[in-house]
């Protein structure tokens, strides 16, 4: 069972979110000018990766908001949790690489959790989903 | 059932050679598809200065990981079409092989426990029969005699309301299988080279010509990939990507009983299926883990939720006992259907995207997959599960279709 660091609601059991597989997929810019291979792509092809994979999630049965992770596929380590529409945090290991070492997360990634001393966490205060959503 | 004697267990049934510098084919994965491959190259195509590469020991990943469940009660013709075919090779393999590796014709009954699933149950009993596939609709009673120990009550949350049957569907033991295959491999003269991982590929622009591996280069004129959940690492250091997404799947056995459940129980809707091996053991399993992984074990309430299906439907099981838990990767596709044919690099060929039903379909894997590297085109079992399918539409969904979720 993963403990999943919700961003708004602290550590939660897995079973409380819903898994949305691939995080930055962006939404074709022009449909209307895709081949039947690009619509291929974007309808049928995701990353597979073997290591550090960035990934949705959604909090269903709690805040119901969609986060980001990044979770090695190989140990389920999660390296760090972050909001739809930021980017992939830097640093974060190539893709393939099997054998990742336990990182602690770093501080924009950080989520604040009941107990934890003032101004070691940048709270999320956001409950409605950031701009770029969808991406 | 459970009274046949097991056979005794094998002295070494092939050789372990070295690698050679080239060869005429090179089958990466030694599982039960790439095994199966390999034998029907040689005895189909005469191809036979052939190896199979497996980076573990042969048959360790999900050959060994299965429920072992065979059947072919599938919806859509073309997926009847190679399933049947395949369970139809399972009836002659034993004598073929030259080793009973106890295909047991036990039956496979597919609950119904909605009025949409008796709907669809009928109407896939009604393919089935057009597609020569055996399929019969059970009411619970019929159920309750060919399982006795099925819950059939209406004081369960979701009552049996009958089932499909397929008599000639049933399990066999996978590890016998595997060992079964390979010897035959050996004595045709294929190679099984164990510990021998591949890292990478040999291309003369966008043909390929060797494999590389941790135990050197070896050269080779094609390359058929029977990796499962690894499909998409191999294809990407091919340079070319697959609609693949690798999930854990776990099963788990119970410690061994009295011969209590004389058939294979699916039940699609409660989720979980169960049937008892020759040794005794309660063999169970379900749906994968949601998120994807390579680490072959996945979430503990993913088995809870399977067991409470088990418990609900088989009360006397609720005192057995859970003996282990394992889990495998699995490659899903998204319309739950296989990937068999060519692939975007020339000479190299993909079998892949079996999901978590790959198991049953193993000889006739086999056969066309050896077809397709052979000939360079696809047999006509294989022709429609080819990789363009996803950029032509013409997707054979058989989520909610197969009898049970893939």
């Amino acid at each position: 069972m993963l403990l999943i660091s919700c961003p708004n609601c602290g550590s939660r059991d897995e079973t409380e979110f819903h898994y949305g597989g691939q995080a930055h997929v962006p939404y074709p810019e022009n449909p209307n000018d895709l081949s039947d291979r690009e619509w291929a792509e974007f309808l049928f092809y995701r990353d597979n990766t073997k290591g550090a994979f960035a990934e949705r999630w959604l909090h269903s049965t709690g805040c119901r908001q969609w986060f980001n992770m990044l979770r090695d596929t190989v140990t389920y380590d999660i390296q760090a949790v972050y909001p739809m529409g930021a980017p992939r945090p830097a640093g974060a290991p190539d893709a393939l690489s099997v054998v990742v070492p336990k990182r602690p997360l770093k501080q924009p990634e950080l989520i604040e959790q009941p107990g934890s001393a003032p101004g070691t966490a940048a709270p999320s205060t956001s409950t409605t989903a950031p701009e770029g959503a969808t991406k | 059932m459970s009274t046949q004697q097991l056979p005794e267990h094998p002295d070494f049934l092939w050789r372990n050679p070295e690698p050679k510098s080239s060869y005429d084919a090179v089958i990466v994965g030694g599982g039960g598809h790439g095994l199966a491959t390999a034998y029907f190259l040689a005895k189909n195509h005469g191809m036979t200065n052939i190896a199979v590469l497996e980076k573990g020991w042969l048959a360790g990943g999900n050959m060994a990981r299965n429920t072992t469940i065979i059947r072919s009660n599938y919806l859509w013709d073309e997926s009847a079409a190679i399933y049947e075919h395949a369970l139809k090779l399972w009836e002659i393999l034993p004598e073929e092989l030259e080793y009973d590796f106890l295909f047991s014709q036990r039956g496979v009954m597919n609950l119904a426990h909605t009025l949409g699933d008796v709907r669809e149950s009928i109407r896939r009993v009604g393919a089935n029969k057009l597609n020569g596939v055996d399929a019969e609709w059970l009411d619970p009673q019929q159920v309750k005699e060919l399982c006795p120990i099925l819950n059939i009550s209406d004081n369960i949350r979701y009552p049996v309301m009958g089932a499909t049957y397929q008599p000639r569907a049933g399990i066999a033991k996978h590890d016998h299988v595997a060992w079964a295959f390979a010897r035959k491999c050996d004595e045709l003269g294929v190679d099984i080279i164990q510990n021998c991982e591949v890292t990478g590929f040999v291309k003369d622009g966008n043909r390929v010509v060797g494999v590389k591996t941790n135990r050197g280069t070896i050269n080779t004129e094609k390359v058929g990939l029977c990796a499962a959940g690894h499909s998409s690492v191999l294809a990407e250091m091919a340079g070319f990507r697959l609609p693949i997404q690798s999930h854990p799947l776990q099963a788990l056995v119970s410690e061994l009983h009295e011969p209590v459940h004389p058939t294979v129980v699916m039940s699609n809707h409660v989720h979980v299926y169960v049937s008892q091996a020759h040794k005794g053991e309660l063999v169970m399993g379900a749906g994968v883990d949601s998120y994807n992984g390579y680490g072959q074990r996945g979430s503990f309430h993913v088995i809870e939720h399977q067991m409470a299906a088990a418990v609900e439907l088989f009360p006397i099981f609720a005192r057995a006992h859970v003996l282990r838990t394992w889990g495998g990767i699995v490659d899903t596709t998204l319309d739950a259907s296989p990937i068999v044919g060519t692939s975007p690099v020339d000479n190299m060929f993909v079998n892949c995207g079996w999901g978590t039903g790959g198991f049953k379909a193993t000889p006739a894997a086999g056969l066309t997959f050896a077809h397709t590297i052979a000939t360079g085109s696809p047999h006509k079992l294989n022709q429609p599960f080819a990789l363009e399918r996803f950029e032509t539409g013409a997707l054979i969904d058989e989520h909610g279709a197969a009898a049970v979720a893939h």
